[in-house]
């Protein structure tokens, strides 16, 4: 599957798009990286005069890379192909260990401990681009199929 | 293994994903995964996965999706018990 194809199925768009890249990806795991452009809106307030990436954010990126794209990739591979799917996060238990400030670049690795009945669980780590470790944790969301319009 | 084991170690297994603890009380085949317990369809895949654990027998999707109450769980974790 090209990773292009990933990010084209991805639901979401500037400002709240936190993937520009998937680096590699199966059955098992995902790798991707993203840049925190210092442009992103809530650097203006998070904190006052002193922007950092809020705790939230790094946990949507994570979850993005790490369970919505792994998702969309085990979905099609599955026999899926071509059909919609949305993904909802049902849960999240992340450590942070690192402050990202603007303009940083991190990267994404995840994990998956097991995709069974539409719900996908994994183990997800952020690095800064020095391999120093950002955050780390575990996140599940449930894959659905987009329904028809009614 | 007796219903009523099953039963007992059933009750065990959803015990942490249990939001309404009032259905805890009156534990019974009726007993409504969703409704009486209030367990989302995200926890019921953990709750699945950990009777697999337990009973060692593999849940297919369909008896997944029977799974509604505690009685549908008991009839298919003996029907894969005796399989």
């Amino acid at each position: 599957m090209d990773n292009n194809f990933i990010l084209s199925q991805l639901p979401y768009s500037s400002p709240f798009l936190f993937v520009d890249k998937i680096l590699e990806v199966n059955e098992n795991s995902i790798v991707g990286e993203f840049t925190f452009s210092p442009d992103l809106d809530f650097y203006k307030g998070h904190f006052k005069n002193n922007p950092v990436t809020p705790g939230v954010i790094l946990t949507e990126c994570m979850a993005q890379i790490g369970v919505v794209c792994l998702g969309i990739y085990l979905f099609n591979n599955n026999g899926n192909n071509g059909e919609k799917q949305k993904v909802s996060l049902t849960s999240s238990e992340v450590e942070y260990l690192k402050p990202v400030y603007p303009g940083e670049k991190v990267i994404v690795s995840s994990e998956k401990q097991y995709f069974r009945f539409n719900k996908l669980k994994c183990r997800v780590k952020m690095k800064d681009t020095e391999d120093n470790l950002v955050c780390q944790g575990v996140i599940a969301g449930m894959m659905f199929q987009e329904e028809a319009k009614k | 293994m007796s219903e009523k084991e099953i039963i007992t170690r059933l009750k065990k297994i959803v015990e942490p994903y249990v939001q309404r603890i009032e259905g805890m009380a009156n534990f019974h085949e009726e007993t409504d995964f969703l409704n009486d317990l209030q367990i989302n369809s995200a926890n019921l895949v953990d709750v699945v996965l950990d009777v697999e654990d337990e009973f060692d027998i593999e849940i297919d999707n369909d008896s997944m999706e029977g799974m509604l109450t505690v009685g549908d769980a008991k009839s298919i974790i003996q029907k894969k018990l005796a399989s």
